[in-house]
């Protein structure tokens, strides 16, 4: 599904809970962050991003329950593609943290646990939102356009 | 809908004749990957087999269960006192490997050569 307004593109997709289909998401970005410009080396950061977020979706916010959908919303500006997440999870509590490789070789902290990091490194912005009344809560991504690109 | 993970165990030697032993991934590596990627290492001789090599050339996409996987796999070797060097990632997930210390455990190189070289 797209929406057109006067310098926003919106493009629309749900998807089952169910991991794999974050790839779907994945594609749909790159080819939309294609089609804007963007360099491939940000269209691999902005995959992985993507893909990530939705998995955060998938498996914590709607807990693999097959039932709800993920939403992903991806709106391209001028010089900016912006991603909105949505789950009907109640948003993520712990903020990203860097990944400390030596606790996770000896077992001190959990080997997954990385994924938000990943995010946030990745992209421009990356803003975790808790919807009101405890669900519908999403993760907004942000990749501008380097000058070179716009 | 998740892909399949493939993998292969060779074996080869280095420029000065040392054997090493190659696991060969294809597909993508997430949280499906378990039995391939921990499955084939542990089916190794943590005795006889020295150095491991991961190819990662015919792999697209690796999630952070992926990454995951893969640092579970350094723990055990590392716990055995086994070298392990991956080669064949793209520029990003070398990126990526590099952003969440992975390098500090495994070196990554571009091709298998240049990995063998430095056994």
């Amino acid at each position: 599904m797209t929406a057109t307004t006067a310098r926003t593109t919106t493009v629309e997709v749900r998807l089952p809970s169910r991991l794999g289909f974050e790839k779907v998401a994945m594609s749909t970005a790159a080819s939309v962050a294609k089609l804007m410009g963007f360099r491939e080396e940000r269209i691999d950061d902005l995959k992985t991003a993507v893909a990530e977020a939705c998995i955060n979706a998938i498996e914590h916010g709607n807990r693999l329950n097959e039932k709800l959908s993920v939403g992903v919303t991806l709106s391209a500006g001028t010089d900016a593609l912006e991603v909105k997440v949505m789950d009907d999870g109640k948003g993520m509590k712990t903020h990203p943290v860097k990944p400390d490789i030596d606790r996770k070789m000896h077992g001190e902290e959990d080997p997954r646990g990385m994924g938000m990091f990943l995010i946030q490194a990745l992209v421009d912005e990356a803003e975790w939102v808790v919807g009101a009344n405890g669900k519908g809560s999403y993760v907004r991504l942000v990749i501008r356009l380097d000058k070179e690109e716009a | 809908m998740q892909t399949d993970t493939k993998s292969r165990i060779d074996q080869t030697t280095t420029p000065s004749g040392q054997p090493v032993t190659v696991l060969r991934f294809e597909g993508d590596i997430s949280s499906a990957s378990k039995e391939a990627v921990i499955g084939s290492y542990q089916s190794l001789s943590k005795t006889a087999v020295k150095t491991v090599l991961l190819d990662f050339t015919k792999v697209e996409y690796i999630n952070y269960s992926g990454i995951a996987l893969v640092i579970q796999l350094l723990m055990e070797a590392a716990n055995s006192g086994q070298k392990v060097l991956a080669f064949g990632l793209s520029a990003h997930f070398t990126k990526v490997f590099t952003m969440v210390g992975i390098t500090k455990y495994a070196g990554l190189f571009p091709d298998q050569a240049t990995a063998l070289a430095t056994v």
